[in-house]
């Protein structure tokens, strides 16, 4: 699944580590599903979309 | 962080796991070969050391019921599947073999170290396929 991660980090200026120590999760989950190796559950995406301020749809694309 | 914590908590475990192991095995071995140890104090001699490895195997469970990372747990998850995947079929087709009179008999604990094996190639694997390979 493609997302807009690194985008809104980018806008924000925050690190993979920044949006990870955010999130509660590993910099290497930040950068698995950043890379679109990893699709996050559910429950981990709204985790993401509250974060952003976003709703899921404004970062997880579909394919 | 809580990413680090159930992490800690394998290492001790699997710390005190392999220090039963070895120190187990280290005095079995003498107590049978120096002291000529007999009866049924072969038993726990015997028992120990088999404890010590399920003592990593509970340490691996445990990490996966405590990891709080989805990615990460995902990721052990798979090396415990290559681990078990590849113990289970090397102990089915040695069986046969064995069974058949083809090869020679090998003791039931290397069935552990095949699974051991099996967990680092799945560390590998996971590390060639999604870049990451967990904590352990």
């Amino acid at each position: 699944m493609k997302n807009r991660l690194k985008v809104l980090r980018a806008e924000r200026d925050w690190s993979q580590q920044d949006l990870a120590h955010r999130l509660d999760v590993s910099r290497q989950s930040v950068n698995a599903i950043e890379t679109g190796k990893y699709d996050p559950s559910l429950p981990l995406a709204f985790r993401i979309a509250d974060v952003f301020g976003l709703a899921i749809e404004a970062i997880f694309l579909r394919d | 962080m809580a990413v680090a914590r159930p992490a800690r908590r394998y290492a001790i475990r699997l710390g005190v796991s392999m220090a039963l192991y070895v120190v187990s095995m280290i005095a079995g071995v003498y107590l049978v070969r120096q002291q000529h140890v007999t009866g049924p104090i072969l038993w726990p001699l015997a028992l120990l050391p088999g404890l010590g490895i399920v003592g990593a195997f509970y340490a691996i469970g445990m990490l996966i019921l405590e990891t709080t990372d989805e990615f990460l747990r995902m990721l052990i998850v798979r090396q415990v599947i290559y681990a078990s995947g590849l113990a289970m079929a090397a102990a089915s087709i040695w069986g046969f073999l064995e069974n058949f009179e083809l090869v020679a008999h090998i003791p039931a604990f290397y069935w552990a170290v095949a699974w051991f094996a099996g967990f680092g190639i799945g560390g590998f694997v996971n590390r060639l396929t999604l870049g990451a390979s967990g904590r352990c």
